[in-house]
């Protein structure tokens, strides 16, 4: 068995250098390749040369003044603070609150209430991704239900032409083969672009 | 298109894909373990290791390279986690001897259990080093014991079994290492972070500032749904963005999960000598996934929890890019694997719906099961089933042309039965505790779900979590990490023992009175045996935990 061990340390040792550094080292060295070091970075989005986020990070933004916000919000995140408010894209994590949570349906129904009034619509409007916590807690999207919600709010604040806010929400929708998303900080980006014409 | 027929486009797109590689792939492993050549690479390995590649091993000295190769790897691993301020890329962080110890278990026992959350507490040497490095062997090992089960079968009047450093070498550097390097570039082109940096700091547009974590995530993302470990570079595992950003990410990512172990099946067939015992085996594996399927989706779908009332669908815990559809899909690979990764919170599942998983678990990881333990789990499963079979009709029963006499059945029994025992004495013990009901997320039978899916998880290597249980005193830290090496080890011993007995036998040859075990029928009776010890064994407990909160 001590004949076993001595050589299961050797060949463990040989093992790491291939897997444990060569193989990711490796993977590194190509992900160099310009056209993937920028995925590989983490899809970082700027703003006249400022690094303003990542393209598959949401983390929502906070409006100056509640009664005149002009963003479109992100779903909830276990790793804000508040029921609603911005996660900490230094760490992710899900709520892991069960479907009988009294406690947590309270939390759930304060995300409605808020929403509803912060939209000027009926609670039972709001869509479901919209007050529930996503698995990452920085889905970088909502879905176009929860997008067309807060379309009127963002046209008024803005100054944008509702057609127009729907048009981009439909630019900055991605569907690929699964259900469709709206990119909050692509389209927060492009109401911006649109306001400053 | 709706949400369902994306859903079943996605299903159907990776089900082509699988199909596409079986044979292929099947083959060249069946190639890669019988093959006399031996790379230059791997001569390296054997050179360094000071071991004769062309010596072949009693199932005694076979078993105990693999506990020796496991027990350094588990030494090798705690040092490198507690050693970790001396290392690079460590950014301050440092791993307490709690976690230390339960992840050394967890990763070479190829769970990935994580009692920690990884952007806080793993620096990147940590996770190359360590972690990805165990993501490779504990996968290979798991292919060795198949392939060690395999020439039980296929030899006559033997005592050897082959070298395990041999076929743990191949594992590695032909089979896991190629595709995971691919995969890994592919991963990349499509979104996934690579980076050596801890991370990057952004000014909001709100004005505010945040850093967002990064970290060699497509390297160690490939391995870890590859060899079917699952352990997250990042704490939301598959649900984070950088891990898996897109809906064809997540499919590559399931694909990745399920094709060595289906491939396996192939492999098998063709090293038996007849494909027609793995198409069988492939079936039934297949029948299993698909109606777990079936019940873990639709009751996502259906979800008619408080919560999903309220909120007006079951999203909770779940991502926009993946929806329903993905997030049952990926969640019932990874439970019917070995893997435990996750792109969606399962404590957050409907009571079915996290049922589901448990019981994909608890039919012992076997539709199609882990890199090599889904084969010879389904193998000793197909034992079993044999065993029943032949007390029914009164004749010593045969499974590809061996007796299964008393020394068989009783390692086969052994294999099956360490799995429930650790389990249900683990999450017993754990609900005595005084402090176990601190640790829960949620109350009622959710809570008591908490715990048993830990145990689950841990005995049968999954890895997956009910995230809200904070199992991180040092009674779960223990327990838990003996679960993970009785539900490794035991079985794979029993099996190790049971190919030896196997290869010794002459083998016998087919007569009028034996049970075809190509035909539908013996696919049925597979079916039926690993159901009925499943629920035997576990209907109790699911009764207090997911079936109470379904009926709830």
């Amino acid at each position: 068995m001590l004949k076993q061990v001595w050589a299961g340390l050797r060949v463990l040792v040989v093992l790491t250098v291939i897997t444990g550094i060569v193989y990711p080292l490796g993977v590194w060295v190509v992900s160099r390749v310009p056209g993937l070091e920028s995925n590989a970075e983490g899809s970082i989005v700027t703003q006249n040369g400022q690094a303003v986020g990542s393209d598959l990070i949401g983390v929502d933004p906070v409006a100056a003044d509640p009664n005149n916000d002009p963003w479109f919000h992100t779903r909830p995140s276990a790793l804000a603070k508040d029921p609603l408010g911005p996660a900490d894209p230094s760490s992710s994590g899900a709520s892991n609150k069960a479907a009988t949570n009294e406690d947590y349906l309270k939390v759930v129904q304060e995300r409605k209430d808020t929403i509803a009034k912060r939209e000027g619509v009926d609670p039972s409007q709001v869509p479901a991704d919209a007050v529930t916590a996503s698995g990452s807690g920085l889905d970088p999207q909502i879905s176009p239900a929860y997008a067309q919600l807060q379309a009127p709010r963002v046209a008024r604040v803005t100054g944008v032409p509702v057609a127009r806010i729907q048009g981009l929400i439909s630019e900055n929708t991605l569907r690929g083969i699964a259900e469709p998303g709206v990119n909050v900080l692509k389209l927060n980006l492009a109401v911006q672009a649109t306001k400053r014409g | 298109m709706s949400p369902t027929w994306a859903g079943l486009l996605q299903v159907a797109l990776l089900l082509l894909a699988l199909a596409v590689v079986y044979k292929p792939l099947g083959d060249y492993m069946a190639r890669v373990f019988t093959s006399r050549k031996h790379l230059k690479v791997e001569k390296a390995v054997y050179r360094v290791g000071r071991v004769d590649p062309g010596s072949e091993q009693h199932w005694k000295t076979y078993a105990s390279s693999v506990l020796a190769f496991s027990f350094v790897s588990v030494v090798l691993l705690y040092l490198i986690q507690r050693l970790q301020p001396l290392l690079p890329w460590s950014f301050g962080r440092e791993v307490n001897p709690g976690v230390a110890f339960n992840t050394a278990f967890s990763f070479v026992a190829n769970t990935n259990w994580q009692s920690y959350a990884p952007e806080a507490t793993m620096g990147h040497a940590v996770q190359m080093l360590g972690l990805t490095v165990q993501n490779f062997v504990s996968a290979a090992v798991g292919l060795a014991v198949a392939i060690a089960l395999i020439r039980g079968f296929t030899r006559s009047q033997r005592d050897r079994l082959g070298n395990f450093w041999v076929d743990l070498t191949r594992g590695t550097v032909r089979i896991l290492l190629p595709i995971a390097f691919l995969s890994a570039i592919v991963l990349i082109a499509l979104g996934v972070v690579q980076s050596l940096k801890s991370g990057v700091d952004v000014t909001n547009l709100d004005g505010s500032s945040s850093r967002i974590a990064l970290a060699p995530a497509a390297s160690q993302e490939a391995i870890k749904e590859l060899g079917t470990n699952g352990g997250g570079i990042f704490n939301a595992n598959s649900a984070h963005p950088f891990e898996n950003p897109n809906s064809w990410t997540n499919l590559i990512e399931i694909f990745l999960i399920m094709v060595i172990p289906v491939c396996l099946t192939r492999t098998f067939g063709v090293l038996v000598g007849n494909k027609r015992q793995g198409t069988v085996l492939l079936s039934v594996m297949g029948v299993l996934w698909t109606g777990m399927l079936a019940v873990i989706w639709s009751s996502e779908a259906n979800a008619s929890g408080p919560l999903a009332l309220l909120a007006g669908g079951g999203m909770e815990g779940k991502e926009v890019r993946f929806g329903i559809g993905a997030s049952s899909l990926f969640a019932n690979a990874t439970t019917s694997t070995s893997t435990g990764a996750v792109n969606a919170a399962h404590d957050s599942l409907s009571g079915l719906g996290g049922g589901g998983t448990l019981l994909n678990m608890m039919f012992g990881e076997l539709s199609p099961g882990g890199v090599g333990t889904g084969l010879y789990s389904i193998l000793v499963m197909a034992i079993i089933a044999m065993f029943l079979a032949g007390l029914m009709v009164g004749r010593t029963p045969e499974y590809l042309g061996k007796k299964l006499g008393k020394r068989e059945v009783t390692c086969a029994a052994i294999a099956i039965l360490a799995m429930p025992t650790v389990l249900l004495l683990g999450t017993g013990a754990a609900l005595l505790m005084p402090d176990t009901a601190g640790a829960l997320n949620n109350s009622g039978s959710h809570g008591f779900s908490e715990v048993l899916y830990a145990y689950t998880s841990a005995s049968n290597n999954n890895g997956s979590a009910f995230g809200g249980l904070t199992a991180t005193n040092d009674w779960f830290q223990s327990t838990l990490g003996a679960c993970m090496a009785f539900g490794r080890f035991i079985p794979i011993i029993a099996v190790l023992c049971l190919a030896g007995s196997l290869a010794s036998q002459r083998k016998v040859p087919e007569t009028a009175g034996t049970l075809p075990t190509t035909s539908p029928l013996f696919a049925t009776m597979l079916v039926g045996t690993v159901v009925l010890v499943a629920a035997l064994t576990f209907i109790p407990a699911l009764a207090l935990g997911p079936i109470a909160e379904a009926l709830a």
